[in-house]
Formats: structure tokens, sequence, C-alpha cells
């Protein structure tokens, strides 16, 4: 089953962010650039979708993010807090070196925030087993 | 551009400009000998064409720097078209092993060829306006010894800078201890240049290998200060963004006592005093266990007696 | 907008969010063309996508320069990021790690300031703002110790 959210606030952007839902799981990939408007209407479309789907888990997989900056650090790290507030965990996976190394720099560790490797570590993480090489890039 | 001649190179200039002619005119005949010098001959050794393409490059360049006037002048627009070419027949010489002496001379070697089927083009080869020409050439020549010679020196600053990284690099290598765990000893002073080394083969590697753990041992970094407890402290924080688990072991006592007299507070850092003590923490945490043989061997002896 | 090799500088309006991508994306292709490594292309890119936000959200909107630079065998670029907004009034406040008046994380001018060599700030109350920042594509800072 799979959904789109983030049209964006102008709606003429022209990227979607698919939210894809596993079991138990929100999958959500973020790839390329996300403009501000788009993360801020994701961050409540996922919102909505923990509370209207009840998963217990959400995995953000940012392996196709080039750069992380403050702003979309605050945005995960909120995405975080509020599906913790809904009793959902959230696990950020796949970042790059070169972004880890900046983010660092930058002065963000993104403390509440549980990481993984890629998506099947992610699964993992939440309880869910993937068979390998299903599901992770 | 304006420039103000003085006397002396007013009355150079008419010779320049006889030089710039030359250049031109005898364009093909200088780049066919220069084809057959040393710099050209063992810097292109795939084709003599492309020797001589470089060859009637340079005597253009040459042309363009004379007829400008600006024959003593390193810094003329003229050579700008070849300056990058220049650079990397210099960075090729160097990488040969020869010296910047050596390059220079191979250049100062050019001027011989040229001069004759200068003096050639004049009735009376030892004339005062032919020595004029000449004498404009020399100094022409020179400036492009020059050229070279700065385009060779900031080749060596690369050489030198690139040598450095190598070494960085080849201080730092990461080992793989275990399935999913990664290790890093540091040897030396850990600088920040190195310490930005050390971060990205190791995060480079927690990718490659998918490693949980990564191991930071630094039995031999003879001291840590403040700088050196930071970069510490952003590579876990860096391993841990991307999904690893970083241990620093190898914490000297001597070590301990300066991290704690200077007030570092290493505090979210997960530390063991020993490589050994680490590889057993990440194996633990990932359900392997090490137990000895000898008891199974014991009970085997046991039994044959 | 071509940002090719030995181009002059290029000059981005920053009005929108969408401004913000195609500074975001100009910086990345002008970095990876003078040759910077992949880890100091993120970071300067991350910087810029910072001041530009700056521009954007606390100075009204405005411009950046983007000019790459030449010094012998290094290579390097440097971004001027203006606005004609309200200015910065207190700025050693403003480049503290934490200090928010925009409702961020209060990392943009003092996390910027770490992702780059030069950083300067030129600001005026009521008149704007201009933050400088220069990076190099060097292949290894400069080493500390030499042994």
């Amino acid at each position: 089953m799979t959904a789109f959210a983030g049209h964006g606030p102008a709606g003429g952007h022209g990227f979607t962010v698919p939210v894809l839902q596993l079991g138990d799981v929100l999958l959500v990939t973020l790839q390329g650039e996300l403009h501000d408007g788009m993360a801020e209407q994701l961050q409540q479309d996922i919102t909505t979708r923990i509370s209207d789907s009840r998963v217990s888990g959400v995995v953000i997989d940012i392996s196709g993010v080039e750069i992380v900056d403050s702003f979309l650090g605050r945005v995960l790290a909120e995405i975080a807090a509020g599906a913790k507030l809904l009793a959902a965990r959230t696990v950020l996976a796949g970042m790059r070196p070169a972004v880890a190394i900046t983010l660092v720099e930058l002065g963000l560790t993104l403390p509440g925030l549980r990481t993984a490797l890629d998506v099947e570590r992610a699964m993992e993480l939440l309880g869910v087993t993937t068979r390998r090489g299903e599901g992770s890039p | 551009m304006q420039v103000s001649v003085s006397e002396e190179n007013a009355e150079q200039e008419p010779a320049a400009y006889q030089v710039s002619a030359f250049l031109e005119r005898r364009r093909e005949q200088i780049a066919q000998r220069w084809a057959d010098a040393a710099l050209f001959r063992t810097v292109f050794t795939v084709s003599r064409d492309e020797a001589v393409e470089a060859g009637r490059a340079v005597t253009a360049a040459l042309a363009a720097v004379a007829a400008a006037g600006r024959i003593d002048d390193i810094r003329a627009s003229g050579f700008a078209s070849v300056r990058d070419q220049l650079g990397r027949m210099a960075a090729s010489r160097a990488r040969t092993g020869i010296d910047p002496d050596g390059v220079a001379s191979e250049v100062a070697a050019l001027r011989e060829p040229v001069t004759e089927l200068l003096r050639a083009e004049f009735p009376e080869p030892y004339a005062p306006e032919a020595q004029e020409a000449v004498v404009a050439l020399t100094v022409l020549m020179g400036t492009l010894r020059l050229v070279v010679m700065e385009t060779t020196l900031s080749a060596g600053e690369e050489l030198i800078a690139r040598q450095r990284e190598q070494l960085h690099e080849v201080a730092t290598p990461v080992i793989k201890l275990w399935d999913s765990t990664v290790a890093v000893p540091l040897i030396g002073t850990l600088d920040s240049a190195r310490s930005q080394v050390v971060m990205e083969s190791l995060l480079d590697a927690i990718v490659a290998e998918r490693a949980r753990y990564a191991i930071l041992d630094i039995t031999g970094v003879p001291t840590v200060d403040s700088l050196v407890a930071q970069h510490l402290m952003k590579t876990v924080a860096a391993a841990r963004l991307m999904g690893a688990e970083c241990i620093v072991s190898g914490i000297r006592p001597a070590i301990a006592q300066t991290i704690v007299h200077l007030g570092i507070d290493l505090g979210t850092v997960l530390t063991r005093s020993s490589l050994a003590d680490a590889l057993a923490y990440a194996l633990s945490e990932q359900g392997v266990e090490i137990a000895p043989l000898r008891a199974a061997g014991a009970a085997a002896d046991a039994g044959t007696r | 907008m071509q940002a090719s090799r030995h181009a002059g500088p290029a000059s981005l309006p920053i009005g929108s969010d969408a401004d913000l991508a195609w500074v975001r994306q100009q910086v990345r292709q002008a970095a990876a063309e003078l040759g910077f490594g992949l880890v100091q292309q993120t970071k300067l890119v991350t910087a810029a996508s910072e001041l530009a936000r700056n521009t954007l959200v606390h100075g009204g909107g405005g411009h950046v320069r983007i000019t790459p630079l030449d010094a012998g065998s290094s290579h390097g670029l440097r971004l001027d990021f203006v606005d004609t907004g309200p200015g910065i009034r207190d700025l050693d406040q403003a480049l503290t790690d934490g200090y928010t008046s925009g409702g961020g994380l209060g990392l943009g001018l003092s996390g910027a300031k770490r992702l780059v060599q030069e950083f300067e700030v030129d600001s005026r109350p009521g008149e704007g703002t201009t933050v400088t920042v220069t990076a190099w594509a060097t292949v290894v800072p400069p080493s500390r110790t030499v042994p």
C-alpha cells in the first residue's frame, strides 16, 4: 500500500515523498532536493498517518539525501518526537558519511533519534525481520 | 593595458616585434625542431605529432608575448594559453625523477635551434640588427624558462600535498575484526588533518562492511589534549548518526588522568581499556561469546585416561 | 545559468523555498567543478543552505553571489549572501550556538561558520546584512605538526 505525501505548499514542485506501510511500520523514503515547505508538509502527513494507521514504527530512509541542514534536521527530530507521543518509534536509516560528518561539524548530533545503517537494519531494530536482499537497496 | 615604457625598453621594442614576426613565420620549423628536443621528446612519447602540436602552441604563445612587447614579463598574458600545458610537461618530467634544475636546462636547450633559425633570417647573421633580435629572443626564452620553473614549483607543492595525503591514508588502516565490527588502530599524533582522514575512512568502512561496531584504538596516541578529545567525540557522533556504535579503546592510565585533569567530558563515549575488551564487548552485544576450547579438550583428555 | 569552469561570478536571487534549492544545486555544481571533494562539497552546500535561509527568513530575501577563486594551484569558492533586511542587532549573540530568533535550532550562523574556512559578517541595523564565506578545495588542510 503506497501513498504519497508532501505535495509542497504551492503544489507545483513536482516532487513527492513515497510513504509505504509495511505491516506495522511506515517506510518514508526521502530523495534528492527537499524544499522547506515540503519537509514541513511531510511532517504533518506522517504524524497523521501514524495516528490513522496505528503503526508502531517509522523508518525514514535518507540514503538518497545529499545534504541535511539544520532545518531538515529539526524536521526529522520533530517527526521522531511527534511519533513518540503517538507511541511509535522512529529510526533514521542510511545517512551518508559526508552528511554525517557535516552534521557533526554543524553541531547537530540528533541525540533523540535512533539510527541504522540501512532500511534492513532499521527494520531489525523495530523487530521486523526482512529477508536479505528484499526491501533494502 | 597602458604600460609605461622606459627608454631602454623602447629601444628593445622593434627587436621584440621582429622576433614576434619571425616566430609567427617560422612556427612550423621551430615546432618541428623542438619535437626532437629532450623536453618535448620525453614528454610526448606516444606520437611525434603531439610534440609538434605542443611546440606550435608554445611558439604561438611566445609570438604573442613578443608582439605585446613584454619579453621579460613572466606575467605576460600571452603565456596564459600555454601555462597549463607547460605545467603538465614539467609535472610529467618531475614524475620521471628529473629535478627542477634538469627541467630548467631542458627548457634552456630549446633556445639554440630557434636562435639558429633567427640568424638565418638575416643576410649578415652577425650584423647589429641581427644581434639585437637574438638578444630579444634570448630574453624571451629566459622568461619562458622562468614560467616553466614557476609551474614546476607549484607542481612540486601539489606532489607534496598528495604524498602527505597518501601518508595519512597509509597511517590509518581500517581493519575488519569480525562480522559487523571494524577497528582503526591510531598511532602517532592526531592532528586536525589526520582526524579528518580517520573519520572519513572509518565511516566509509562502516558502509562497506555494514558495521554495527567501530573501535577507535588510541593505544598508540602519545597524548590526548582537548583538541584530540574533540576529534574523537566528533568521530563517535558521526558514526552514531550512521547507525554504528563507536568504542574508544586503549586509554592508558596516564591519558585517563590527563583527561580528568583537563576536565574533558567524554560523557557519551563508550570506552574500554584495551582493544581486546572492546572487541569482547562488540561480540557479546551481537550475541557472540568467546569461550576457551581448553575445557572441552580437558574433558576429552580425562576421557582417554 | 551555466557555472562553468573559469566562469566569472554568478548572482542568484533568494526569494523562495525553490530559490534555496536552486542555490544548493548551483553551489554544489560550482564546488564540484573546482575539484572540491565530496565531504567538502557537502559542507559548503550545507553552509550555503543555512545562510541562504537566513537571507530569506531574517533578511526578507536578497541574493547570493558565487565567485570562483584561483590562488595558484588551489581553487576556492566565495559566496556573498546579501540582504537589505533589518540587520543583526547583536552579532556576538547571533553567532552563539543555540541562539535563535526565527524558531530554528539556532545553528544557522554559528554552524555555517564551522563548515567553511573563512567567514565574515557585515551587518548594519536597518540597512541589511552581507555574510561572506570562502572555502578552498585543498587536498588536505595544512598539517599542524611535522614529524
